[in-house]
């Protein structure tokens, strides 16, 4: 064995024969190992970026230096993460492009295993899908043009709309909000840029896939999706990486803006490696009658911490949280969500459903605040979560910050173990233990799957099938 | 019915069934053959629905003694082995799986019954002649197995699975408790036509109420853990009439005899 295949070997067999295939590596710029004023000058020159941009960057990594680590989780969750040891912006060989036939050979077969151009075929809007710190790949039809709607890489984004990154961008997760949030500004690279003009609903949801194919590589996808007054836009995100011989960082942003009577959906299903420390920042700003739902499926990762929030910030506006989580071995899922109801009348709801598996872990973190003046506000959180075997774990964490009388706030959690007399019944029909337990999983999901698209319901029904191969309880 | 040179399709011999070495079921015999309907009466906390589950293969019982169906020695298979060579099981308490439709379970079973997918189109015709004759709304396809449904409900849909899956031999766990006399008799209905002439049942109960539905070939009266006694419908007739108690000294013989 050589040392790279050992290294592929140490963290997860069973992942690198589901998912794990990773091409050569090629690029036309590394920066150096580690984080410094240095490494961020260089990414923010390379990009050609506008001065305001390059100083938002020193800003954010000032902040990132000063700020502690996180008190409130168990510190052993990130004790692997070491900063130094990570790349922090790689540029892949290749250029832009956005016809298919553009796009290098070899990238190309990535895409052709992870199913992105058959799906583009089926129904895609536009593919804006990330290769390394880089958009390679970018595509969408032309009434989408014709109705004015942006949908870019970031990195194009800010050449050509820099008046809007300018106004948007950090407006709803500032720098200084938590250190990873910090680390994502000082050396984001990628992501998607969405405005969707007053008015306009976008039929066909756009979707992008992300995914890292180097080792020791950080990726700081930043995303920012603008809908205007009543527009509506559904944007997608799904993740596969392959498999690393050491833990790679992935720590994105993502902002939402809905105005005045606007409709966004965010709706993601990521799969990392299970050598992937997985976090992100998410969160929307909901302003009068807008309503905003973040779709949120987390499987594999070492780590994910992952609370998507919504910020009700104008009367009568609705925010929805329905996420799933998946902790197999050796996983930690900490997931939530946050509803902030700044204004009367705002409506919010929150569905998390966590499996864990053999010795994984799940979390739900979550906050439901209503600020005084916040009057006629309602929030329903729904807490599922379903173990498989023994030694799996769940905890709840629910903070309820409530300043106001006239609201009313619920709060149901269950955990259920996966129950020898449901699996009894259906092998009493015929049923294999193994298919039994995967009816059972997926029926658990079912609520979480009905909201998705077709063939990210399949996908993700495939991805369940797969973790739970192996699961004997 | 001549029986002579038959095999019964179900059969089982000096059946004992342990829960944590408890001994629940102390030497059970019973012959079957297709298309006969056998009672087995008992009162509550006999060991019926564990002589049920036992047979079913459950696994937290230990079974000791030969389970034979269609002449084959089935009691080291798991029950979805079981179910596939044609044993079924109507449960008491059916179990609900959340967020797992009738359609497709019910698919899946009949796939895993007959080793091979099921063609849609045939599918839905089973399933659209199975509702009519248990009174059900189509709608129940969609349903999620079992999941808020009425006591009613649940038992009409385990006779539906019956029909579907046409086993060689089907226990049913008092299939008629928690029925109202409508229900009971769409139910039996069900029963007698999902059986036809050639399935085999043993049709596990408290009362008689539901023999005036399904005519019996024969009766076993099940009294802690042991058949004391069996005969013809008459027997359940008996038993509605007098009750369990004068059978017990019977018991009590029983239990000595095997001591």
């Amino acid at each position: 064995m050589t040392s790279k295949e050992r290294a592929i070997a140490d963290v997860n067999t069973d992942y690198l024969e589901k998912y794990g295939f990773h091409d050569p590596e090629e690029y036309l710029l590394r920066t150096p190992k580690g984080l410094s004023h240095e490494v961020v000058e260089m990414i923010s020159r390379y990009k050609k970026e506008p001065g305001w941009m390059r100083e938002i960057r020193h800003g954010a990594l000032d902040i990132f230096l000063a700020k502690p680590m996180p008190t409130w989780i168990d510190p052993s969750m990130l004790a692997e993460l070491r900063f130094d040891e990570l790349y922090y912006y790689m540029k892949p060989l290749g250029k832009l492009t956005r016809d298919w036939d553009e796009v290098p050979e070899r990238i190309k077969k990535t895409f052709d295993r992870l199913g992105v151009p058959e799906a583009e075929r089926k129904f895609l809007a536009g593919v804006s899908a990330q290769y390394e710190s880089e958009v390679v790949y970018h595509s969408f039809r032309a009434d989408l043009e014709k109705q004015g709607v942006i949908f870019l890489d970031i990195d194009s984004g800010l050449k050509q709309y820099p008046e809007i990154i300018k106004k948007f961008f950090g407006s709803v997760v500032p720098a200084a909000d938590n250190k990873f949030a910090a680390l994502n500004t000082a050396v984001w690279s990628g992501g998607s840029f969405v405005y969707v003009p007053p008015g306009t609903k976008v039929e066909i949801p756009l979707q992008a896939y992300f995914r890292i194919n180097s080792k020791n590589m950080g990726q700081f996808e930043r995303t920012l999706i603008i809908a205007d007054e009543g527009a509506f836009v559904h944007y997608i995100e799904g993740c596969t990486a392959p498999v690393y011989s050491s833990d790679s960082l992935h720590s994105g942003v993502i902002e939402l803006i809905a105005m005045k009577g606007a409709h966004i959906r965010y709706s993601t299903i990521q799969n990392w490696s299970t050598n992937v420390f997985n976090l992100v920042t998410q969160r929307a700003k909901a302003y009068e009658n807008a309503i905003v739902e973040w779709v949120d499926g987390n499987l594999g990762s070492k780590v994910t911490m992952k609370y998507p929030a919504v910020i009700l910030a104008g009367e009568g506006a609705h925010g929805e949280v329905l996420s799933i989580a998946f902790a197999g071995n050796g996983q930690h899922q900490d997931a939530g969500a946050k509803m902030i109801h700044l204004a009367p009348n705002t409506t919010s709801r929150i569905i998390s459903k966590s499996i864990s598996k053999g010795q994984g872990r799940s979390s739900y973190r979550g906050l439901v605040k209503m600020t005084p003046g916040a009057t006629g506000c309602k929030s329903h959180v729904e807490c599922d979560a379903l173990l498989i075997g023994a030694e799996a774990r769940s905890d709840t964490y629910p903070t309820m910050e409530i300043a106001e009388n006239d609201v009313s706030v619920e709060h149901e959690a269950r955990v259920s173990k996966l129950a020898d007399e449901q699996l009894f019944y259906l092998q009493s029909r015929g049923l294999s233990e193994d298919q039994a337990r995967l009816m059972i999983v997926n029926g658990f999901i079912e609520p979480f799957v009905k909201e998705l698209p077709m063939e990210y319901a399949v996908e993700l029904n495939r991805l369940i099938e797969l973790e739970m191969e192996d699961s004997v309880g | 019915m001549s029986t002579a040179q038959r095999t019964p399709v179900f059969s089982c011999e000096d059946l004992h069934v342990y829960v944590d070495e408890k001994e629940i079921v102390k030497g059970v015999s019973l012959e079957i053959y297709s298309g006969e309907k056998h009672a087995l009466m008992g009162p509550n906390g006999s060991g019926k629905s564990t002589l049920a589950a036992a047979l079913m293969g459950h696994p937290a019982y230990r079974v000791e003694g030969n389970i034979l169906l269609g002449g084959e020695p089935i009691g080291d298979l798991p029950a979805n082995e079981r179910a596939r060579r044609g044993m079924f099981l109507g449960f008491q308490y059916p179990v609900a799986v959340p967020g797992v439709s009738v359609a497709s379970f019910l698919r899946a079973a009949l796939s895993a019954r007959r080793g091979k997918d099921v063609p849609v189109r045939e599918f839905r015709a089973l399933m659209d002649d199975a509702f009519k004759v248990l009174n059900m709304p189509r709608s129940f396809m969609a349903r999620y197995l079992n999941d808020g449904f009425s006591g009613g409900e649940k038992k009409r849909l385990e006779i539906l699975q019956m029909m579907i899956l046409k086993p060689l031999f089907a226990l049913l766990d008092e299939t008629d408790s928690g029925l109202d006399i409508d229900a009971l008799k769409v139910v039996s209905e069900g029963i007698n036509r999902a059986a036809g002439s050639e399935t085999g049942v043993l049709l596990v109960t408290h009362y008689q109420r539901i023999l005036n539905y399904i005519a019996p070939d024969a009766v076993h009266v099940f009294m802690d853990g042991r058949v004391v006694r069996s005969g013809g419908p008459e027997l359940a007739l008996e038993l509605e009439e007098r009750g369990y108690d004068w059978l017990e000294p019977e018991a009590a013989r029983a239990a000595g005899g095997a001591r």
